[in-house]
């Protein structure tokens, strides 16, 4: 099986999160950076359980600077073929989706696995995108996935359950939480990622279709009221007064 | 002309359609443009999507469409109808399209939006950094793919008018995906559309505690969540972990009960509209989040407030 899995670097999920004075730029200094978690724990490995099964390759795929080649590296080292870095800043969803298409295109992959979502933008945007750049179908929030022959089961996340089908190969997958078990990198993995290909590719040009205007601080929260445990009617009252709920 | 796709489950329009059409009638008043609402199914009702601003009604009566062919429906549509802005609520089925209809109309996309600004262009709000920031952004042109984020634009039934239904008979392309197995859980809101949730965690010590939070759940007419590590045990089923791995959640009013607060779990839950807190261990960073907090042993304090809560209610009906 041919795979390629579509890894993003996002702000480790503790960061303190702030803006420069234009309100356009995360604050980097402090910000420890990391692969999104999703693209990680769930599209990475499933990948590469997929090619333990059934032999190929697992190729990842990175649009963004050289400063990102550690976590690059770090995907190599948990157990990726060879990675393949689109050296732009990408401006919006589309253009991401439009390099990682551009190079897909003509390399016959059966599977594009994306995480569900990046825990900055939170947009869930780029995988069905991609689905659509490509012309194959796209499965969201996969959290079970299986394959024989040229047909995919799989099984997704939808309001209060799941829904499962089969469809035919190649297709995009968006991973959730049970697609797979999170794998540590250990040493020989990470000496191995050092020898493992790392091609970078200049991009393609998009259009851009969506621009940041502002990031926005959330207002401080006031403090908590605390209720005393033995005057729960105070509680009762805030639910009736306040809150509306009885 | 901006357009809603309606999603109907079990006779009914979904709550979170009603709330994306709520957002495209603004815009269109804003814009002095036609509103429109398309359906696949026949159950969609003229008289609730007219009441929240829809001037037309589009159905194609097709029975259960997968998603390729959704996603041909509405490109198919929107040429048609010469529609400029698609909006969906971005639900299982929103996430999935948008992008895909974005795709394939060289639109672009925001996604998650849980507010806008009528200036020129317009702008759309997203909580972004798991729920610790909100973004603003527009479209480079005046047209694009919209999706509403669940319960974070109220649904304005305020129009006094019936739409106008005409029905479309699209040739749709063949299924791609086959042989659909939904489960859901019967009669229960989606945990995303609840308005109040009810939500526990490992503090409950053993899943043979929860009556209790179903009870608080009842009294409350909510739907009832967990933490990760509740669900990874077993004691409560999946669909219902919400959290930056599980599902992000919007409710007017969210319960935590013998939860902590870690940040993987507020990334999920933080922009819930008030936020009350029952955990013994004053320290627990929950309180940092919460409006309201019972610093208390939740076996006395769950108990006390059902059965007040029970009182209040008989004595005020
Ligand atoms: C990468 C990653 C992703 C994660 N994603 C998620 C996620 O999506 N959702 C999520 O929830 N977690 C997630 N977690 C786990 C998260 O970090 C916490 O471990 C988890 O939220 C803790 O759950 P809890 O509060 O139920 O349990 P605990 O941490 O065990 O806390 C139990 C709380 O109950 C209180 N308590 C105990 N007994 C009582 C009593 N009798 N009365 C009152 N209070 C009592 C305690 O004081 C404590 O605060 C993730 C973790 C990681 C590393």
């Amino acid at each position: 099986m041919k795979i390629l899995v579509c890894i993003s670097k996002t702000p480790d999920t503790t960061s303190k999160i702030a803006f420069d004075s234009d309100n356009m730029h995360l604050k980097e200094e402090g910000v420890s950076f990391i692969m999104n978690p999703y693209d990680e724990w769930y599209a990475l490995v499933r990948g590469i359980e997929l090619r333990e099964k059934f032999g190929g390759t697992v190729s990842v795929m990175h649009v963004g600077e050289a400063s990102s080649e550690v976590i690059v590296r770090k995907a190599l080292a948990i157990g990726a073929d060879q990675a393949i870095r689109i050296d732009s800043k990408p401006k919006d969803s589309n253009d991401v989706a439009t390099q990682i298409a551009h190079y897909a295109q003509n390399q016959s992959f059966d599977i594009v696995f994306l995480g569900k979502e990046t825990i900055d933008h939170n947009g869930s945007e780029v995988g069905a995108l991609l689905a659509g750049m490509l012309a194959i179908p796209f499965i969201s929030y996969c959290t079970k996935l299986d394959v024989e022959g040229n047909e995919l089961s799989a099984t997704c996340e939808i309001e209060g359950g799941e829904v499962s089908f089969k469809t035919q190969l190649p297709a995009v997958v968006s991973a959730a939480k049970g697609l797979a078990e999170q794998r540590i990198p250990n040493m020989k993995g990470i000496m191995d990622a050092k020898k493992k290909p790392l091609e970078v590719i200049s991009p393609v040009s998009a259009n851009q279709k969506v621009k940041l205007v502002r990031f926005e601080a959330l207002p401080p929260k006031t403090a908590v009221k605390l209720i005393a445990p033995d005057d729960i009617d105070s509680l009762v009252k805030i639910l009736h007064e306040e809150v509306k709920v009885i | 002309m901006i357009a809603t796709y309606i999603e109907v489950i079990d006779g009914k329009i979904k709550k979170s359609s009603l709330e994306a059409l709520s957002l495209a009638k603004d815009i269109a008043a804003v814009k002095g443009i036609k509103c429109l609402a398309l359906s696949t199914s026949k159950s969609a009702s003229a008289e609730v999507v007219g009441s929240c601003g829809a001037d037309e009604l589009i159905v194609q009566d097709s029975g259960e469409l997968d998603q390729s062919q959704l996603i041909d429906w509405l490109c198919k549509l929107y040429s048609a109808y010469q529609i400029s802005y698609i909006v969906l609520a971005n639900s299982s089925i929103g996430k999935a399209i948008g992008g895909q209809i974005a795709a394939k109309l060289q639109l672009g996309i925001i996604s998650g939006v849980n507010g806008w600004a009528a200036a020129s262009p317009m702008q759309f709000r997203r909580s972004v950094f798991s729920g610790k920031a909100n973004a603003w952004y527009s479209f480079m042109e005046d047209k694009g793919v919209i999706s509403v984020m669940p319960n974070s634009i109220p649904v304005k039934k305020t129009y006094s008018k019936v739409a106008e239904i005409s029905e479309s008979n699209v040739n749709l392309s063949g299924p791609v995906f086959n042989s659909v197995n939904k489960e859901l859980v019967k009669g229960k809101t989606p945990l995303t559309e609840a308005e109040v949730v009810v939500s526990g965690g490992r503090g409950l010590k053993d899943p043979s505690n929860w009556g209790m939070i179903e009870e608080l759940a009842d009294l409350l007419n909510a739907a009832t969540a967990c933490s990760r590590p509740v669900a990874d045990s077993g004691w409560r089923p999946h669909h219902e972990h919400v959290g930056q791995t599980g599902i992000a959640i919007r409710p007017n009013l969210y319960i935590a009960i013998g939860i902590s607060g870690a940040i993987q779990h507020l990334a999920g839950v933080n922009n819930s509209r008030k936020i009350i807190v029952i955990n013994k261990d004053p320290e627990a960073p929950f309180f940092k989040a919460a409006d309201y907090g019972v610093v208390g042993d939740l076996f006395e304090v769950v108990p006390k407030l059902n059965e007040a809560i029970s009182k209040f209610k008989e004595e005020h009906h």
